[in-house]
């Protein structure tokens, strides 16, 4: 078999064996494509599949757990939450608008897929610096307000960080949250020998051919003649989509929805069958409604054409299924029958063009067994060489300019965050919740990594992000769920990539299991990573920002969370409320300053070890807030992240226009001030509680063992800290609402 | 009292004007789909936000030719209570049901924020349950908001009135930096000559509840369904 042929589908030649045997024979043309695209990292995980079973998936609640288009947990009432993250990173370092739009499209044909209403959507964005990466960063942002806003979901979370090392592979996850029914809830089975196959949506075209493989390399130079695997989306044609597919809930006549997404057809049909014991497939390319002429059934089979959705339809209703597709002005078109061969049959006409197993396609792709050897450690960090805290007035000022820590308010509000009358909590502050219209149920979301915690030490830099996003959902007063993971790192091939990833997973699945949170849905990215200086020989240098290296990535594994409110009357913002309120630091303070944003911005460096956890404080802490926000006691709560917790306390003054007077803090030591105005010791929160509350507060501190101290009052337009620090809200302001860029 | 909430391929407030008006009002309510060319006996059309047929030549440029809109039309001549809310502002401007037309923020951005906006006229059945220059808190969501119309129909709408609403600071003042959009006179809403139909950029039906921000919505929606009978009786 010609290399260059195979390298064009993405496969090895030992993949190519392995095919050739299996068959007893060699796969045609269209077999081979179909074959590379679900062989590909992207969909098959073969290189990260033996690691993902480590997570935890199952738990109370679970109703769907990863193999699904995405999964589902009852939170009370009747419904279940179906939610989902997926990367689209390649698409988007090339083609940032549409690569953006097209992710927000596909993440929530996901959610559709399960027979859920899509209700929220966050989104998770890596940039370079501005203004270098302004292109990926206007494009991104502008393709996911495009979609979202057209679309009618509101977009109400997610982050934004800056780093050199996303210069050139910029992160783009795109998570969406739905609502069904539990016994409502579908599942993309291709039961029934018989049943019909229908395409619904948009035409079938040329764009998006190799998609999946695509996402499956490294950028290179010549990437950006992959333009044409980037698909364009059409967020209206979604909508009516959207609607069509909940319509079809009135009918019983569907027997399954399957969303078509990478490596379309083939990927729909051959997963659609897979989940079923020995179902298969015959499908019929000339029946597939096109956008263009000459397309070839390859072409038909690979093409990433956005909105489209396949159906299993009860054989002998599909007039009914057509009716409801019209009514919205839809092509649906009858492509082909379930059979009970386990065979995935493409035809044209009456030529057979393509034969293959189902379970050659999506459990045939050989599992890669990749070793993993720890790199070098980052640079360490000499606490006692760092001089001490010269202008904490300063360093805050600096701190919240910084593009890591700046108000988001000016990306924000370019997303329709309030549409559909639910968001009672909304983005800016730590997780958006929604409520569950017709209950009291208010349901939390969040996404979370600090990708330079994961870089200094993945297994602590993993837990720190499940952590860091269940202290953002408990900080509305919800209890956090379940979650979703999109796991982005660099090329796996190489040993230290590979020690990452397993590092990551190891910690997110110590974190998610002692913390009892079931991970249900999750993607994989891997090969963010290019080589400017490909072609030059030998191996490519790793050259991220720390001076291990520049192209490669940190490893980034983005935590998507929701938690649940039984009441949400009892749901807490960030701001402060009210003008004498007592402001306590829930959580205890230690000299944690390796790689803060503290340490980069005022010292320039990205290194020592990340703030250490201990997930029973964690839960303590955690447990504490929530019981004081059940009982009503707490004003608001806003958790101490990056910029600690005087970055926190700001923040807390700035969302409620409430100012905050403090006495000296004298740190104990060996707490430095500055650890304690700015390092990033985990478990802490800022909370306002009336002078009443106190009584109770310290009594529920002191019942779980966990450090409370009064920072200061509420009231005025300073937050000042006697003799140390005094500024007023409007210079904070100033310095915070900068609306990147 | 019945309201009728059209709803064209793209709509998506339909479903937030419709929860406002059948949960939070408790009053009557019926979706009127695009290709429907009868108005179900409505005593209000509501034309909701949204991106009615994607709005990829211009807003609202499409949806004007729907089935609908011409019984919209009629019902809107004989007095009958018309209210587009953001998208449906856009419609009834490229109809001709409202003068001016609706062009790009001057931020050349999306913008989904709370805007405040001081009531104008308060002797209109959308607007009688507002106190006299009363301040209303309400988020916009669009694109293109920005109201544009040439200098003789602008001092036409001044003289006659029409305009409802305009952009304003918190305690009521019509200044520049309250400007959300670039609006021509700050307005963010007009009322035709006769006074039944009523174009607005903000979303009454996303602040009708205290868990969203505000209940200064629902005052329009109540004034409208007090109203409503005594119009079409007249």
């Amino acid at each position: 078999m010609d290399e260059r042929r195979l390298r064009e589908v993405a496969l090895t030649p030992d993949e190519y064996k392995v095919i050739v045997e299996r068959l007893r024979r060699a796969p045609n043309e269209v077999e081979l494509g179909m074959l590379g695209v679900l062989w590909s990292e992207h969909c098959s995980y073969k290189s990260s599949k033996p690691l993902l079973r480590r997570l935890p998936s199952s738990g109370p609640g679970v109703l769907q757990g990863p193999g699904e288009n995405a999964g589902a947990i009852t939170i009370g009432e009747g419904w279940a939450a179906v939610f989902k993250i997926e990367s689209h990173n390649h698409p988007s370092a090339i083609e940032p608008y549409q690569g953006a739009a097209t992710g927000v499209g596909g993440i929530i044909r996901d959610v559709i897929a399960m027979g859920a209403r899509p209700i929220a959507l966050l989104d998770s964005l890596r940039f370079g610096p501005l203004p270098e990466s302004s292109r990926h960063f206007e494009g991104v942002v502008a393709g996911i307000g495009g979609y979202g806003n057209c679309i009618g979901i509101p977009t109400v979370g997610g982050e934004i960080y800056f780093d050199e090392c996303y210069t050139n592979n910029p992160l783009v996850n795109a998570m969406c949250v739905g609502l069904v029914r539990t016994d409502e809830l579908m599942r993309a089975r291709a039961e029934g020998t018989g049943n019909s196959l229908m395409l619904v949506g948009a035409d079938t075209g040329r764009d998006g051919i190799h998609g999946a493989s695509f996402a499956s390399v490294e950028l290179d130079d010549n990437s950006s003649q992959r333009r044409p695997a980037v698909q364009v989306g059409n967020p209206f044609l979604e909508k009516c989509l959207l609607e069509a597919c909940m319509d079809l809930s009135h009918t019983d006549a569907v027997v399954a929805i399957q969303d078509l997404g990478a490596a379309g057809l083939t990927s729909a049909v051959a997963e659609c069958a897979g989940r079923v014991e020995g179902a298969g497939a015959v499908i019929d390319v000339a029946q597939v409604p096109r956008r263009e002429r000459g397309m070839t059934p390859y072409e038909v089979m690979l093409s990433e054409s956005q909105e489209r959705m396949l159906v299993v339809v009860q054989r002998g209703r599909e007039r009914e299924v057509e009716s409801i597709f019209n009514a919205w002005d839809l092509t649906s078109a009858v492509i082909g029958q379930v059979t009970d061969d386990g065979l995935l049959t493409v035809v044209d006409g009456s030529d057979q063009v393509g034969r293959l197993p189902i379970t050659l396609l999506t459990d045939g792709a050989p599992v890669r067994r990749l070793v993993g050897i720890a790199p070098d450690p980052p640079f360490g960090l000499e606490i006692d060489a760092l001089p001490p805290l010269a202008d904490a007035g300063g360093t805050l000022l600096r701190l919240l300019a910084s593009p890591n820590l700046s108000s988001r308010r000016g990306v924000f509000r370019r997303y329709d965050h309030m549409v559909g009358d639910a968001t009672i909590v909304p983005p800016g502050g730590d997780a958006a919740m929604l409520r569950v219209k017709g209950t009291k149920l208010g349901l939390a979301m969040t996404t979370d990594c600090n990708a330079r915690y994961c870089h200094l030490d993945p297994h602590l830099g993993a837990q720190l992000a499940v952590a860091e996003a269940a202290r953002n959902i408990v900080a509305t007063g919800a209890r956090p769920l379940a979650v979703t993971d999109c796991l982005n790192f660099a090329n796996p091939d190489r040993p230290e990539v590979y020690w990452e990833l397993e590092e990551t997973i190891a910690g997110l699945a110590y974190a998610c299991r002692t913390m009892e949170l079931p991970v249900v849905s999750g993607n994989v990215s891997l090969y963010n990573e290019s080589f400017p200086t490909r072609g030059e020989g030998g191996p490519a240098q790793r050259s991220r920002p720390d001076g291990v290296g520049q192209s490669a990535i940190y490893p980034t594994p983005v935590v998507g969370m929701i938690g649940l409110i039984d009441d949400y009357s009892k749901r807490l913002g960030a701001g402060l409320r009210a003008e004498g309120d007592f402001v306590l630091l829930i959580g205890s303070s230690h000299n944690d300053l390796g790689g803060t944003e503290y340490l980069k911005v005022e010292h320039g460096h990205v290194a020592g070890r990340p703030p250490a956890l201990d997930l029973t404080r964690e839960q303590a802490v955690n447990r504490v807030v929530l019981a004081a926000a059940q009982s009503g006691y707490l004003h608001s709560a806003h958790d101490c992240a990056e910029g600690g917790m005087l970055v926190a306390l700001a923040e807390c003054c700035l969302l409620g226009g409430i100012g905050v007077r403090c006495p000296a803090v004298r740190p104990e030591a060996p707490l430095r001030l500055d650890a304690a105005f700015f390092g990033e010791s985990q478990s802490r929160f800022i909370v306002s509680v009336t002078s009443r509350a106190m009584p109770e507060m310290q009594s529920l501190a002191r019942r779980h063992n966990v450090e409370l101290s009064l920072l200061g009052l509420a009231g005025g337009d300073t937050l000042e800290f006697e003799g140390q620090l005094k500024l007023t809200l409007a210079e904070l302001r100033q310095a915070w609402d900068v609306l990147v860029p | 009292m019945k309201f009728g909430v059209v709803v064209f391929p793209g709509t998506w407030s339909d479903r937030d004007c419709g929860w406002v008006i059948d949960q939070v009002l408790g009053a009557e309510l019926t979706y009127l789909w695009h290709k429907d060319t009868d108005l179900k006996g409505c005593d209000c059309v509501i034309l909701p936000g949204g991106f009615a047929y994607g709005d990829y030549l211009r807003t609202g440029a499409i949806a004007r030719f729907a089935p609908v809109m011409e019984k919209i039309g009629e019902f809107a001549d004989r007095g009958g209570l018309v209210w587009g809310i953001c998208n449906g502002f856009q419609v009834l401007c490229e109809a001709g049901l409202l003068p001016g037309a609706l062009i790009r923020n001057a931020s050349l951005e999306f913008r989904c924020e709370w805007t405040n906006l001081v009531v104008e006229r308060t002797d209109l059945p959308f607007t009688s349950k507002c106190g006299e220059r009363e301040v209303l808190h309400a988020p916009i969501a669009h694109g293109e908001g920005s109201y544009f119309a040439d200098p003789a129909t602008l001092s036409r709408l001044e003289q006659r009135g029409q305009v409802v609403f305009r952009y304003c600071d918190a305690t009521g003042r019509v200044v520049p930096g309250a400007n959300p959009n670039g609006s021509l006179h700050n307005i963010a809403g007009i009322v035709n000559a006769r006074g039944n139909v009523l174009g607005m950029m903000p979303h009454p039906e996303r602040c009708s509840e205290t868990e969203l921000g505000g209940t200064d919505g629902l005052k329009l929606f109540r004034s409208v369904a007090e109203n409503a009978l005594q119009v079409l009786v007249s």
